[in-house]
């Protein structure tokens, strides 16, 4: 082997070391995330706090901060709610809307209204009458986690849909 | 409460002074005035009498005790010990001897007289310059036994804006929220108290959740937050009656309330749809007047003291920011540019400054503005605080800090706290049970 040549490959062979470390990093992080984990971004993912309305039906969906979108989840979450409404066309509810702790009282009573506000007009467009849904903030007066940690804060920042009757 | 109303008799003895000492209270006082705060100085059958009332050994001492305890917490002050007197505060009264208060470092002294008279408490004091050996001021006056703490109040008062030139605060209560209970199901309560911690009253049972309260700055009233039946709406409080009622017929969630300057309208958020907007309703008339229209959160607002702009709280630029606007909802202006997001404008009696709380990589700091957004001054970080109230000479802030709680969700505390705006003097405000949310109220004697 030439010089250039045992030089190339030293270099390669540094090179790759790099990328394991890399990797073995990155890894960490990663195996880290999954282990506390729960979330993807700052939106709760876990089951935790989670009740049902009825079998496989679940009552809360989760919010990133300061946000009121609602995720891709949620979204399913809230089209089991409105196909289970539908079949028991009886049954009202109220959706209580929180924040977590991290924001200034009165903001977080109209961002709970908001993120409430998000779930009703979703199962309005699944065909749920507004009058069989009523939206309550609670703004972050009434955590379900007492944690002050980012994982706490996601179980708080929710929309749950409690039967009224 | 019949006794709040009793008037106090103010009888001003004329004293000539010109400028003698003065206490500057607009930067951080690091050197406070040495005072002497002598007993004031009771006849043996007044002591007796006010003993057998008020179930106080020596009226006089206690209301002494209570100027001392609010010169030093204004932090301008060093009311020093009484061990090392050596006039007696009859005498000191007439004539104090001031090579005497001048030897233990003294350079303002307070005496003064209490007695029974008509079944009432009168009492007289003076306000001595040690230095120069002359009398700055000296007042009298008349009330029923039971204010004998609003006697102290008002005396630090007048020594106050004697010494400094501005109108005191001591003579004044807040009301706040007082918490109890697990952080996941806190009981809440409104609750008065005198500035200085005494005299604390639970003015609802904890039945349901309350927030938010803000005093009349005309009056004994007060607008809150309750969650009565479920149903979280704005309310009037008379704190004098007791009777209340809701403001306004709103289809929905009504909150962040305060009065107007004049104490005639309340202003409010009303929420609906997804959507905040502030509101105000005059109280006399009941016309509701819609003041911001934009598909933000509009919450928080608070006027200026001349009523003519409203400051409030925003997030149309996609967080939360201050803006001001003309009191009829034109000519709307973000003044906060600062790093991180803000909310809570309040307005300073003053005029000149907004405080805000500020929320910038993870903590939370309370700090003021002018009301154009410039000058913005931090006063101080935690990792939780917000909601400053005003004292009524716009020299003191008071507001609520909440503790970081443990992996295990425990140690969670809410407590009052109070700064100088100058960013000085930071001082627990002590409270039976936690608190937040504190109001502070005009002064009482005004």
């Amino acid at each position: 082997m030439s010089e250039g040549a045992i030089m190339k490959f030293n270099k390669i062979l540094k090179n790759t070391f790099l990328v394991l470390v890399a990797c073995f990093a990155l890894s960490a992080c990663a195996t880290q995330k999954v282990s506390t984990g729960q979330m993807q971004g700052d939106v709760y993912t876990g089951t935790d706090t989670v009740e049902y309305l009825a079998s496989g039906v679940p009552d809360r969906v989760f919010f990133a901060t300061n946000e009121s979108v609602l995720t891709t989840a949620s979204r399913e979450t809230l089209r089991k709610q409105a196909a289970w409404l539908r079949k028991n066309s009886n049954i009202t509810i109220v959706l209580e809307g929180h924040a977590d702790e991290r924001g200034t009282r009165e903001y977080n009573l109209a961002l709970g209204e908001r993120r409430a506000n998000a779930a009703k007009d979703y199962l309005m467009t699944y065909g749920i009458s507004s009058d069989r849904i009523s939206v309550l903030s609670y703004g972050k007066e009434r955590p379900v986690d007492s944690g002050s940690n980012p994982l706490a804060w996601s179980k708080n920042r929710r929309s749950v849909s409690v039967k009224a009757n | 409460m019949k006794n709040f109303l009793i008037s106090l008799i103010i009888v001003l003895i004329p004293t000539k002074t010109l400028s003698l000492i003065e206490v500057d209270i607009t930067r951080g006082n690091l050197d406070p005035l040495p005072i002497a705060v002598s007993s004031l100085s009771i006849d043996e059958e007044s002591r007796k009498n006010f003993q057998n009332i008020l179930k106080k050994k020596n009226i006089g001492s206690e209301i002494s005790i209570i100027v001392e305890n609010n010169l030093r917490t204004s932090g301008l002050f060093n009311p020093l010990n009484k061990d090392a007197f050596l006039q007696a505060p009859d005498i000191a009264n007439l004539k104090p001897r001031f090579e005497d208060w001048n030897l233990i470092k003294a350079q303002a002294l307070i005496t003064g007289k209490v007695s029974y008279v008509e079944e009432k408490l009168r009492v007289e004091f003076r306000l001595w310059d040690v230095l120069a050996g002359k009398e700055m001021m000296a007042l009298a006056f008349t009330t029923v036994p039971n204010n004998w703490r609003r006697v102290g109040h008002i005396i630090t008062d007048k020594v106050y804006e004697r010494l400094t030139g501005e109108q005191g605060y001591f003579d004044t209560r807040i009301i706040y929220v007082a918490e109890e209970g697990p952080k996941t199901q806190r009981v809440k309560k409104l609750a008065i108290m005198d500035q200085d911690g005494a005299n604390n009253k639970f003015l609802t049972l904890g039945n349901e959740l309350v927030l938010t309260p803000r005093f009349n700055p005309t009056s004994q009233m007060v607008t809150y937050l309750s969650y009565f039946r479920n149903l979280p709406r704005v309310y009037l409080l008379d704190i004098e009656t007791g009777t209340q009622e809701v403001v306004g017929d709103f289809p929905g969630m009504t909150f962040a309330p305060r009065f107007s300057p004049n104490g005639k309208k309340i202003i409010m958020s009303f929420a609906k749809d997804g959507n905040s907007e502030i509101y105000t309703m005059d109280l006399e008339n009941r016309i509701v007047e819609k003041i911001t229209n934009h598909p933000s959160i509009d919450t928080s607002p608070s006027y200026s003291p001349d009523g003519k702009l409203i400051s409030f709280n925003s997030d149309r630029s996609g967080y939360q920011q201050i803006y001001v606007m003309k009191s009829d909802g034109s000519n709307v202006k973000r003044i906060s540019f600062g790093k991180g997001i803000y909310g809570t404008p309040v307005w300073s009696p003053r005029g000149d400054l907004i405080a805000f709380t500020k929320l910038h990589k993870g903590k939370f700091y309370i700090g003021v503005m002018r009301t154009d957004g410039s000058g913005e001054r931090l006063l101080t970080e935690n990792f939780y605080q917000e909601a400053p109230s005003w004292s009524p000479n716009g020299r003191v802030l008071i507001f609520y800090r909440e503790t970081k709680t443990d992996s295990k969700g425990k140690g969670f505390s809410a407590k009052l706290w109070s700064i100088d705006l100058t960013g000085y003097n930071e001082r627990l405000v002590p409270t039976p049970t936690d608190g937040s949310d504190p109001s502070w109220s005009s002064l009482l004697s005004n």
